[in-house]
């Protein structure tokens, strides 16, 4: 009777329609997230996270829209993440129906943020996204730092210290994307997310390079996450999540299914 | 007709909650998202949900009379409690140094602790996040809802009560009470709105309740 482990699909939602081609054939409408989580959800997926990589400000109101509607159709746990700058938005994309909202770029440039946030709306729905890069030569001790832009942009903190901080700020929870894997598909830094989940107190979601079932099996067993985050390996139809979780059960990990 | 009031006083999201109610409820049923005591004292079912610090959840309660209007209704409706809906009914909250509750159901709200481990001596994380089986003890409640289903958990403090109100237990590193059923009450630490079939099983189920 213990707590399972978490399948988290991630969309990446843009003026309110998914990007990066999510094929499933036998879908009326692959670009609707709102019809693409359902389908999740049939699959049995244990939450759903939005990614808003919209580009304009004034467009954001479309997401706003998108997580009203998942809210009211799709009844399993939503995070919405990408352009949260201030207390407001988050405010914004709660009332709207997210159970959670993921702070990135925000918390490094003003860390109250965490604080003022979780004591405001509760730990619970605070998740702090860390995108982590190795750094440290190979011989040298493992060394994580955090970046911002997509990769591009050092900020010179340490992965490790940072999420220490964060869970001391008042985050709830950890979504940790390792950089170096992600899109190369040779599976999560099992590394960093192992140092990251052993260092904090609260769930961590791996993410960032699962190309197959053994990459989801290796996150939770030897990176000690608490949930996986994976976007292509389920967008291109290539597993179900069904499959997935079968596939870790028999593999010894404790499963919704 | 039947009205479903969701009380509103003022703390976190109503909107998933009340639209999985209205995704459950029969087609005659109207769901209000209210703070109004008139309109909640006049619904034929309650639903008390909650999200947040208990401190700040029972100040909103005690200043808008939320404490005394439930303690009316439950005299003769049915009335569903979510989360910290559940812990605002009991006794005491170990949380925000320690806070006294309406008091409705017997029992109190404690931490988790910091030092959490199940039983194989590996470490918990707090919260207790996720989807946890729930060991049903029986009741109306559960019709249709396979024994130890697994529902959906965000909480950092868990609630005993006393053994002959519970409906529901569910283990991570303590035991705890993840359902409490008396007369017209039903209570529930897990959140049925966001957990997929099985909590909107539990909320159909609810809204025909004949206690």
């Amino acid at each position: 009777m213990g707590l399972a482990k978490r399948i988290i699909p991630c969309l990446d939602v843009d003026q309110g329609r998914v990007v990066k081609g999510v094929q499933f054939v036998d879908i009326r409408d692959a670009g609707d997230p709102v019809e693409v989580a359902r389908r999740y959800n049939d699959q049995g997926a244990d939450e759903i996270t939005f990614l808003d990589i919209t580009a304009s400000h004034e467009d954001r109101d479309t997401m706003v829209h998108t997580v009203e509607r998942m809210a009211s159709e799709v009844f399993i746990p939503l995070t919405v993440g990408g352009g949260i700058r201030k207390v407001e938005d988050i405010r914004t994309m709660l009332n709207a129906g997210a159970d959670k909202v993921s702070i990135n770029t925000a918390a490094i440039f003003n860390p109250e943020i965490v604080r003022e946030s979780a004591e405001r709306f509760g730990s619970q729905c605070i998740v702090v996204a860390i995108d982590a890069k190795k750094v440290s030569q190979p011989g040298e001790l493992d060394r994580w730092e955090i970046f911002t832009h997509g990769g591009r942009k050092p900020t010179g903190l340490d992965a490790i210290e940072w999420a220490i901080k964060m869970d001391q700020l008042g985050a709830g929870e950890i979504l940790l994307t390792s950089m170096d894997q992600d899109g190369v598909k040779n599976g999560y830094d099992i590394g960093v997310t192992r140092a990251i989940s052993e260092a904090v107190g609260i769930p961590v979601i791996a993410s960032g390079g699962a190309g197959n079932l053994d990459h989801l099996v290796e996150g939770i067993k030897e990176g000690k996450a608490d949930a996986v985050l994976a976007a292509s390996i389920f967008h291109f139809g290539e597993y179900s999540i069904q499959e997935a979780k079968q596939y870790m059960a028999d593999r010894g990990i404790e499963m919704r299914i | 007709m039947e009205t479903v009031a969701v009380i509103d006083y003022g703390m976190g999201n109503l909107h998933s909650v009340a639209k999985a109610l209205e995704h459950s409820a029969p087609a005659n049923t109207r769901i209000v998202v209210t703070p109004d005591p008139d309109v909640v004292r006049h619904a034929d079912r309650v639903l008390l949900p909650g999200v947040g610090a208990i401190r700040d959840c029972m100040a909103e309660v005690k200043r808008l009379g939320v404490d005394e209007l439930v303690k009316e209704v439950v005299q003769h409706r049915p009335l569903m409690g979510i989360c910290v809906g559940m812990q605002l009914l009991l006794e005491h909250s170990e949380e925000n140094d320690g806070v006294d509750c309406i008091g409705l159901l017997p029992g109190k709200v404690k931490f988790f602790g910091k030092e959490l481990q199940d039983s194989n001596g590996e470490r918990l994380k707090v919260p207790h996040m996720g989807w946890s089986q729930v060991h049903q003890h029986p009741h109306q409640l559960w019709q249709d809802i396979p024994q130890d289903s697994r529902f959906y958990f965000v909480h950092s403090y868990h609630v005993h009560s006393d053994e002959q109100l519970v409906a529901g237990e569910c283990e991570y590193g303590v035991g705890f009470h993840a359902a409490l059923a008396r007369d017209n009450i039903f209570t529930t630490q897990f959140h049925p709105e966001k957990s997929a079939t099985v909590g909107l099983q539990l909320l159909a189920n609810f809204l025909r309740w004949k206690p």
